[in-house]
């Protein structure tokens, strides 16, 4: 070993160990837990149990609280719950986002103050925005019910987030409003190093302006696009805290995260909750493989046209 | 270029009617924070009899120490943030500026950091925190916030630090330099734009945490802000002092706002160069 590598792992070193120590330690742990029976009054009197977390009578994927089918199941919902957010929400975002900042890469007068505005939502904590729209949701005082019957939208005022046909949509449409500016404002990056050049050439030549964005802005910003989509779609799979505060976590909405925290720390089956988060932390991961697999088909594709 | 009236109006609305969708929600928030007793169910912007009880009483009522809560979420925010930067430019002086084996995939290992779910560690973390005998201490949120305040600051600054011009450095180890002065003297003070961004990113990251804040602190004096806001409670169940939390949330986003504003570009760039990097 020279002295050039020496010195780049001894300046490595405490980072690698803070993450070693925080990260990597526990996940081990975490996967540990998952085959054993731990208890939360006493995990170190845990047994090895095996797979019986995920595959026994009463595991992961048999059936856990003996309900219709998988999907029926508190787990199942979970995941459904779960996918469903990411993907609607994602897509949303990513259409708005883009919408945003397509209008904030126009030159207009206030254009700062609109791009001071779109940040807020970002700033705002996830709490605080999900008390902020609980109360503007509130089933009889909130203000979007008061509008929408003022308007004759609806005839009485629903309760968004306690019944369970909207409850799931309206944590969507909460997410959507508070991560939008951020899709937003990595595309407006992308956008800013455009070539301008190419875009003087498309408005001599009276490029329709559609056409002009589908053939030449949107592969393009492609490789930020996708990055931007599968940071989001990674963050959006491990939802908790908007879930959590905004419908209280009842079944009808709850996510991954969510039945794992209720099952290890409520409830106190570290072993079964840690067989949950285990087999998360295997979905996100596949998620992860395949979404960076995809993109760089794509990216590659787009090279080669 | 010209455009055709239409297009500029609905530029123009458009452009109202983002800032509106984006900023209406806290400026409910803020009218409702002034609003007491019945008028709370009166949906108007503008509070009829404005009132500062709800701040108040966020800060007298002895159940809910807010005042502590902002105090601990300061305190872990800051320790967070500092010991972040510290590991975070070390770290990253080996990746940016030394060319050693295996520095690809210890950057895509300290990626996949950043990417996991933090629900995959709160077992193995909720028995680490009792080990240590951190459990109910505020302080102990320190260590699973650097899970995703590490890897983010470490990308980032490598980035920046890769920039960096080579012929500074070797005037430096000319001098008589070791790495650490190179850091320290020659390197901090260029990377200050980089610190300032992941720095901030780093402070709200650990400002906004709920689901450790929620499980390792159960202590009512201990508690960081995003729990206290979420537990805040009436006399009964049912009897949820919206005008309190109102309060209380403006309270906790005002100085999140303000520093967003003020460093909009830095921010921006640090979001943009540790996404578009990856």
């Amino acid at each position: 070993m020279n002295t050039k590598t020496r010195t780049a792992w001894l300046f490595l070193a405490p980072m690698l160990i803070t993450l070693l120590l925080v990260a990597a330690w526990p996940l081990a742990r975490t996967i540990w837990f998952s085959f054993t029976d731990a208890n939360i009054n006493d995990p170190s009197s845990a047994k090895y149990v095996g797979f019986d977390n995920y595959f026994g009578p009463y595991g992961l994927f048999n059936n856990p609280n003996n309900s219709d089918g998988f999907w029926a199941s508190d787990w199942g919902i979970a995941i459904l719950n779960t996918l469903k957010f990411a993907f609607v929400s994602v897509t949303l975002e990513t259409i708005l986002g883009m919408a945003v900042a397509l209008l904030l890469n126009q030159e207009f007068r206030g254009r700062a103050l609109v791009r001071a505005a779109v940040l807020v939502p970002w700033a705002i904590p996830t709490i605080v925005s999900a008390k902020m729209w609980g109360w503007m949701l509130h089933d009889q005082f909130g203000v979007i019910n008061h509008m929408l019957v003022a308007a004759g939208l609806i005839d009485h005022p629903i309760a968004w987030t306690a019944e369970s046909r909207y409850a799931l949509w309206t944590v969507v449409a909460v997410d959507v409003w508070k991560t939008t500016p951020f899709m937003a404002l990595l595309i407006l990056a992308a956008l800013q190093v455009l070539p301008r050049d190419c875009y003087e050439a498309a408005r001599v030549d009276g490029v329709h302006p559609v056409r002009l964005f589908l053939k030449v802005t949107l592969p393009l910003i492609g490789p930020a696009l996708v990055v931007a989509v599968i940071f989001r779609l990674l963050d959006a799979l491990r939802v908790f805290d908007l879930i959590y505060v905004l419908t209280s976590n009842n079944t009808s909405t709850i996510s991954m995260s969510g039945f794992v925290r209720r099952e290890m720390i409520d409830n106190g089956y570290i072993g079964f909750g840690s067989a949950a988060s285990t087999a998360l932390f295997l979905i996100i991961g596949l998620a992860t493989i395949g979404s960076l697999y995809l993109g760089r088909v794509w990216l590659a594709e787009k090279k080669g046209s | 270029m010209r455009r055709a009236p239409w297009a500029v109006a609905a530029l123009y609305a458009l452009a109202v009617l983002v800032t509106v969708f984006s900023v209406y929600p806290f400026v409910y928030a803020l009218s409702t924070s002034f609003k007491t007793g019945t008028a709370l169910f009166d949906p108007t912007l503008w509070p009829s009899a404005p009132s500062l009880d709800n701040y108040v009483s966020l800060f007298t009522v002895a159940e809910q120490p807010f005042g502590r809560h902002i105090l601990n979420s300061i305190m872990v925010s800051v320790i967070v943030v500092s010991l972040s930067i510290f590991l975070g430019v070390t770290a990253a002086y080996a990746l940016g500026r030394i060319d050693f084996k295996g520095r690809g995939l210890l950057l895509g290992a300290i990626l996949a950091v950043s990417m996991f779910p933090a629900v995959a560690v709160l077992a193995g973390m909720y028995e680490l925190i009792r080990f240590l005998g951190l459990y109910n201490h505020a302080l102990g949120l320190v260590l699973p916030y650097m899970i995703f305040t590490l890897p983010f600051t470490v990308w980032v600054l490598t980035t920046f630090m890769e920039q960096l011009p080579k012929e500074l450095e070797e005037a430096a180890i000319m001098d008589g330099c070791g790495p650490a002065r190179i850091i320290w003297d020659v390197f901090m003070p260029l990377l200050w734009p980089a610190l300032v961004s992941t720095g901030l990113l780093a402070f709200i990251g650990a400002w906004n945490e709920f689901l450790f804040a929620l499980t390792f602190v159960l202590d009512n004096n201990e508690r960081t802000v995003p729990v206290s806001i979420s537990l805040i409670s009436g006399a009964s169940k049912y009897d949820i002092p919206w005008g309190k939390i109102m309060a209380a949330s403006v309270i906790v986003t005002l100085p999140l706002i303000g520093m967003v504003l003020v460093f909009q570009r830095k921010i921006v760039s640090g979001l943009t160069a540790g996404a578009v990097k990856g």
